[in-house]
């Protein structure tokens, strides 16, 4: 490959970042439009390289590999697969719709804006990362942006949960990097690639490999979150900035799931099949749990983040299933939830800056003042409790197929249905949220509310957009998907 | 005798007299600080042309001049030309004792780098004492209630180190009859000795040491001292002396009591136990600190922890061929930079708050940006978040850990930077979330920032690219493959 190109995709918000800090002058549209230049261009490469990606030969593709410690046999090693490659496209997507929607950012606008792109820059990172040391350190960076980004621009109790999730992600990537270690150590090599297809046929008996896989999935499940390790969730989504949350909860998340399926699944292959009945009990508290919880809240931001532990629920669901169908569907799970949810927080945004109400139980009759905004939250809420026609139906049918389907545990039909419970409880909160927000009688001091404007609309739409596109025709995601799942269910021997 | 290799620590030593000689004659007395600076330049390119001069010794055999010191002649004259271009401010408050502050500096620095190249125990007391009597004196000079109150506790606490250092020694030479590393060695593998005397030796001198290296059990005097002494010193303390011994432990332990591997072994277990103590006491009693210096004196305590992680895996891996002693190297030259780096800036922030007290850092991000980022970096690199340089430091220190068996000591370890990111993180937090109470910029001269901007510099790049470092950390450790 003769042009760079993840690179540039990679690094190309972080140049931005550099730019905003630095350049002259006190525009805040300046920073803005670089804000959207710097990440409206990785977009399109993104979208560039889904569209170029080979599907009949699969594999890795678009590769750039340079030494890079020699001491540590660790190369600067980039690459996108059929699981990668959507997630990245999701990154850089809702990257640049952050940016829009930040538009009315006023507080420290240069700061922020550098954060976000710094943000945007290390997850990308994790997702095209092939060196495990790359993938680590791009893993961890993420965590001063995001600290910066809820502690300053954040509301509510932001200094505690900011802290809160600083604490969280190192503890569990302390354990991640003794995982790591372990890895290096056992297979001295630090690349993914080599480690997933010659296995740990080195493992000594120092090390069990079941200790590596636990270590290694200890952080990936603090981030998705599993139950019980979600504490940290509620509060950083409901404090976070609007544009915070939709990334947070829109990608960043998706970085433990892809890290299950990368590093857990496919290089722990047996280790996966032994405890899944263990991880597919502890999805379906999270799923059940979730979603109860969710029923009981009031805050409109809160009430979302905690749909996303349930959601999270179903991810891991289809992780453990093991299957091909089930692992596609919860790669697709995590596309999905990443567009939904990141519209119902930006809509959740819009709502409380132009109402400045956040509490469900005093909005009300809002459907005939902000008509837009209602038409879209409900598209957004719909797609949630998985709709036929949104991608949340797609991605939940797929999973709930693969996991009734598998028989790596035993009686995992009776815990798919159990799972489906939840889409229950989800369509309870739902209609609930929806219901207390735009129904019931007008109310007259909301008669001066603004709707969506022009920009909003836009980025709205293309979400929306997404949405439909994905739920109609799913095979434009899993068709990728399975490209990148195939040679990992192959490990397995399913 | 070849005293060619003798040449930076002469150069050293001449321009110390001549500092103070200067002194009595010169009007100007910036002339001392930049006659040091080129001192420290000329012993540098001194020490650098030597770097080719494998396994030369001088003096009977009693200092080497291998990688090794070659490796640490260089890092201590770095670390003294930073401490003295980052005083540049500072030195005002010493009045009419500027020119002895720079010649004690440079005296300390040479006998940090003599501690580094000794390969015989008397030799290696007499230039801990060098540099421990400048330190002394050093931490005295501010003459104010709290500057000699530290001044004395570090006297009286340091005295008592060097005696059971000394007492350790002794009982090492009765036990073997000998005082020069190597031969030490070869007497226990003769006679094959394992009396009690001479156990007792060796874990006095960890006792001795570890106060050097501000290791728990041995930590009590750092809080007060780091606190009182002038905080250009302070620095100057917490990465020069830290420095060098561990210089002389690696050198020590490998030389003399390398061999057999049962007793290497030991040690290693004992400063693997160290190093865990260190960690969680450095740790915890680090969050409820107010005073900046304060907190950084205990987080340099388990800094050291986790140093010990490594010494842990020298003694541990002993056997293999691995480089357990290069992770050791390249954390120090990492930790050096980055708490330099945050010295000099609490130096230059403290000058116009005159505090020392967190709290009063309020708002500095609104007030100076630059020197606030600057601070930021150095303790997201002291956290071990990449892309700093503490961050490869640690992962390389903990790898080869990992590698040699002790996954154990690296659970800990990494746990317990996640318990420092709290305390650390606080001081970002002030700096960056609260209102300041005035928007006066804080000024400072040039050659401070030059300082400060070196570390920066050198802690971005020893996290982002840091192979070369690691290369000549494991050119210095080859000596231990011997």
């Amino acid at each position: 490959m003769d042009f760079n190109w993840l690179s540039t995709i990679l690094f190309l918000p972080a140049a931005g970042a550099i730019v905003i800090a630095l350049i002259k002058g006190k525009d805040e549209k300046l920073y803005k439009w670089l804000a959207a230049v710097f990440t409206a261009i990785p977009l399109a490469l993104a979208i560039y390289l889904f569209v170029a990606f080979d599907r009949t030969a699969g594999g890795i593709q678009f590769e750039e590999s340079y030494l890079w410690i020699s001491p540590l046999n660790s190369y600067y090693h980039l690459g996108v697969d059929g699981l990668s490659l959507p997630l990245m496209l999701l990154t850089t997507f809702l990257g640049f719709l952050a940016v829009l929607i930040s538009w009315k950012v006023t507080s420290r606008p240069r700061e922020f804006f550098a954060w976000l792109l710094l943000l945007e820059t290390s997850i990308i990172g994790v997702f095209v990362s092939l060196d495990l040391l790359l993938f680590f350190i791009m893993w961890e960076i993420e965590v001063i942006p995001m600290y910066f980004l809820i502690s300053v621009w954040g509301s509510g109790r932001k200094g505690y949960s900011a802290t809160k999730y600083v604490i969280y992600t190192l503890l569990g990537s302390a354990f991640m990097l003794a995982g790591i270690l372990s890895l290096y150590f056992t297979t001295g090599s630090l690349s993914m690639v080599d480690i997933a297809n010659g296995g740990l046929g080195m493992v000594q008996a120092a090390m069990p490999a079941a200790a590596i896989f636990w270590l290694l999935f200890i952080g990936f499940a603090v981030k998705l979150p599993m139950f019980p390790l979600h504490t940290w969730l509620p509060d950083a989504h409901t404090d976070a900035p609007t544009a915070v949350s939709v990334m947070l909860a829109g990608v960043l998340i998706k970085m433990g799931g892809y890290g299950m399926i990368r590093l857990c699944v496919s290089m722990f292959p047996s280790q996966a099949q032994e405890y899944a009945q263990i991880l597919i009990i502890l999805a379906l508290i999270g799923i059940i749990y979730g979603a109860a919880v969710t029923l009981m809240q009031k805050d409109i931001k809160r009430m979302i983040a905690y749909s996303s532990i349930s959601h999270m629920g179903y991810v891991l669901l289809g992780i453990f299933a093991l299957g091909e169908v089930s692992l596609t569907g919860a790669s697709l799970q995590m596309f999905s939830h990443g567009i939904v949810t990141g519209l119902l927080f930006a809509m959740a945004g819009l709502i409380i800056h132009n109402v400045e109400v956040r509490d469900l139980t005093k909005l009300g009759g809002l459907a005939k003042q902000i008509p837009i905004i209602m038409v879209v939250f409900v598209i957004a809420g719909l797609a949630s409790l998985g709709l036929p026609t949104t991608s949340g139906f797609a991605a939940e049918f797929l999973v709930f197929l693969g996991s009734y389907t598998s028989n790596v545990v035993a009686h995992l039909n009776v815990y798919t249905i159990i799972a489906i419970i939840g889409v229950v409880l989800t369509a309870g909160y739902i209609l609930w949220m929806l219901q207390q927000a735009f129904h019931g009688p007008v109310k007259k001091e909301f008669n001066k509310v603004k709707d969506a404007d022009g920009l909003e609309r836009f980025y709205m739409f293309a979400l929306v957009a997404v949405i439909m596109l994905v739920g109609i025709y799913p095979a434009v995601l899993t068709d990728v998907f399975k490209v990148g799942i195939e040679p990992i269910v192959k490990l397995i021997g399913g | 005798m070849n005293l060619e290799l003798f040449k930076p620590e002469i150069t050293l030593a001449a321009t110390a007299v001549l500092v103070i000689l200067l002194d009595l004659f010169v009007q100007q007395k910036s002339i001392t600080k930049y006659l040091s600076l080129a001192g420290i330049i000329v012993a540098g390119v001194f020490a650098a042309l030597m770097s080719g001069s494998d396994g030369s010794a001088l003096f009977n055999n009693m200092v080497a001049a291998d990688s090794f010191a070659v490796f640490f002649k260089l890092l201590f004259l770095g670390i003294a030309f930073l401490v003295i271009l980052g005083s540049s401010d500072y030195e005002n408050k010493f009045a009419n004792f500027k020119s002895e502050y720079y010649a004690l500096i440079l005296l300390s620095t040479l006998g940090m780098i003599l501690m580094a190249s000794a390969t015989d125990l008397i030799t290696i007391y007499v230039a801990l004492e060098l540099a421990s009597v400048s330190l002394y004196v050093l931490v005295s000079l501010l003459k104010d209630k709290k500057s000699t109150e530290a001044a004395i506790k570090y006297l009286l606490l340091g005295a008592v180190a060097s005696a059971v250092l000394l007492y350790g020694m002794a009982l090492v030479f009765g036990s073997t009859g000998e005082t020069q590393l190597t031969a030490i060695t070869q007497a226990v593998q003769a006679a094959g000795i394992n009396s009690p005397a001479f156990y007792v030796g060796v874990v006095l001198m960890i006792g001795g040491f570890g106060f050097k290296i501000a290791a728990v059990p041995f930590q009590m005097w750092v809080p007060d001292v780091y606190e009182g002494a002038p905080t250009t010193v302070t620095g100057y303390l917490s990465v020069g002396s830290k420095a060098a011994g561990f210089a002389v432990i690696l050198r020590v332990f490998f030389s003399a009591f390398g061999m057999p591997f049962t007793m290497s072994h030991d040690w290693g277990i004992i400063f693997a136990v160290l190093a865990v103590v260190s960690m969680i006491v450095g740790n915890v009693a680090a969050i409820p600190q107010t005073n900046i210096k304060r907190m950084l004196g205990y987080s340099s305590i388990a800094q050291a922890g986790y140093l010990m992680v490594g010494l842990a895996t020298f003694g541990v891996a002993m056997s293999s061929t691995m480089y357990a002693e290069s992770g050791v190297l390249f954390f120090l030259v990492s930790y050096a930079l980055t708490n330099l780096g945050a010295f000099i800036a609490i130096v230059i922030i403290s000058d116009k708050i005159n505090s020392d007290n967190i709290a009063d850092y309020a708002g500095m991000g609104k007030r100076s940006p630059l020197m606030a980022l600057a601070l930021t970096l150095c303790l997201i690199s002291l956290i071990g978040i990449p892309p700093a340089a503490g961050f490869m430091a640690k992962f390389y220190i903990f790898s080869l850990a990992a590698q040699n068996g002790l996954l154990w000591l690296v659970i800990i370890a990494a746990i317990n930077s996640v318990i420092s990111a709290y305390y650390y993180l606080r001081v970002v937090k002030v700096m960056w979330f609260n209102s300041a109470p005035s928007k006066e910029k804080v000024p400072s001269s040039v050659l401070p920032k030059v300082a400060l901007a070196i570390c920066c510099a050198g802690v971005l790049l020893l996290g982002i690219i840091p192979g070369l470092m690691m290369k000549l950390a494991e050119l210095a450790s080859r000596i231990f493959t011997a």
